[in-house]
């Protein structure tokens, strides 16, 4: 076999090799973004009554919060943001990424400062490439995140949301994650969470508008009540926001792969291409060899008969 | 009879949901028992077992579940009971709660201890 030939045939058994492996990759990712959505689903019912709640108490009482009420002049935000802790997803984490960068420029475009915040791996050493200070973060988990991690995730959060700001506590909370749309459509998008936009979650309870609120009655008190409820609520939004972050990342893991795939398959047909190309030369120069040689002799003995 | 509809919703799944005629929970002042026709009301649930008295399609009995902390809140004849963790008696491992009974005392934690002995009376049915 010719030398040309020899590497052509080496570089498609390669290319074969790494097909199987993004393929096999896809179709993780494909039946992972399922149980994903399914985690997603699960967890609404709670959420939306969590929010019927939240609005309920905040609309139907007059009770000032730390976590409800607004600041004067905000001086310090916190972001959190949501990578993924492997890459192989594309523009997954460097996205998401992006949006947390355009939120910090904006926030401190408005005089205040930001203090970060980060889940995933991915993000932790974008992070820490650049020098760049982080508060907290957190990892291991963004693939199938549990509502123990959100707990764990949201504490320290709620933690500096209550201290006093000249403490080194925090006016403000955003979330920067990426929004699962659809199976082809996945956008990084930042909320603010607190202090608490009560338009944010009126615009959830669209569908429940003209329903209109009732009086509660507050067991044991409208403060209480809300103490409890509002961490609950961040926890809540949080873990809503992992797992989206979790089904996005599959989503965004099995694009990749199949783009990778059928990469692969390209470059397999090009190189069987130029593979059978060298074959035939291969032949046909093996062909005028034997023929040049065959009529050289025939020539010679022609020669020597005389 | 008058019926009122029940969510018991635990943060990552819906735990039961149907028709009942009575819900008793426990909230941090103490015991409150929830008819239909109540008024309004939002309160904050101390661990304890939930006892849902069924009626109409789900069945004449009763649902005791094990439930720590959370929220009541009731309007307009729906009842959600929200909670972080939310378990049915009859997915309680007796033997497992023992055991985390057991290992809370030994090791002085009075949550877990409680959390134990909640899950343990909820499969008791005793309130």
């Amino acid at each position: 076999m010719g030398a040309k030939l020899r590497v052509y045939k080496r570089r498609i058994r390669s290319v074969t090799a790494t097909k199987k492996i993004t393929k096999a990759m896809e179709m993780i990712a494909a039946s992972r973004i399922v149980k994903a959505q399914r985690q997603v689903a699960a967890s609404t019912p709670y959420a939306s009554e969590l929010t019927r709640a939240v609005t309920a108490v905040a609309t139907g009482s007059n009770t000032k919060h730390a976590l409800t009420t607004e600041v004067e002049n905000p001086t310090r935000a916190a972001i959190l943001l949501i990578t993924s802790d492997r890459g192989l997803a594309g523009g997954y984490s460097s996205n998401a990424i992006k949006a947390a960068e355009q939120l910090t420029e904006r926030l401190k475009a408005e005089g205040k400062e930001v203090d970060a915040y980060i889940v995933g791996r991915k993000g932790v050493s974008y992070y820490a490439f650049r020098e760049r200070k982080v508060v907290d973060s957190w990892t291991g988990f963004t693939d199938s995140p549990t509502y123990a991690d959100a707990k764990a995730v949201a504490a320290p959060l709620i933690e500096a949301v209550q201290r006093d700001t000249a403490e080194g506590g925090v006016d403000e909370l955003h979330i920067v994650f990426t929004e699962f749309v659809s199976m082809m459509t996945q956008t990084p998008v930042d909320n603010r969470l607190l202090p608490l936009s009560l338009d944010a979650s009126a615009d959830e309870q669209e569908t429940s508008k003209t329903e209109l609120l009732p009086l509660f009655d507050f067991e044991p008190s409208a403060e209480d009540v809300l103490d409890a409820l509002l961490p609950r609520y961040v926890e809540s939004r949080i873990y809503n926001a992992l797992l989206q972050a979790a089904a996005s990342k599959h989503a965004a893991t099995r694009r990749a792969m199949k783009s990778a795939t059928d990469n692969a398959e390209e470059l397999i047909k090009s190189l069987s291409r130029l593979a059978n190309a060298a074959r035939q030369a291969e032949i046909t120069q093996e062909i005028s060899e034997i023929v040049g040689g065959a009529s050289a002799l025939a020539d010679a003995t022609a020669g020597s008969d005389k | 009879m008058a019926e009122l509809h029940v969510e018991l919703v635990a943060a990552d799944r819906q735990v039961w949901s149907g028709e009942a005629s009575l819900v008793v929970a426990r909230t941090s002042s103490g015991d409150i028992g929830v008819m239909p026709g109540h008024q309004p009301l939002l309160g904050v649930l101390e661990s304890g077992p939930v006892t849902i008295r069924t009626t109409g399609e789900s069945g004449d009995g009763t649902v005791v579940a094990a439930v720590h902390g959370g929220f009541i809140s009731f309007a307009d004849n729906k009842l959600s009971l929200l909670a972080e963790i939310a378990e049915l008696s009859d997915e309680i491992d007796v033997q497992r709660a023992e055991r985390a009974l057991e290992r809370a005392k030994s090791e002085a934690d009075a949550a877990a201890e409680r959390r134990a002995d909640v899950r343990l009376r909820a499969v008791a049915g005793v309130h």
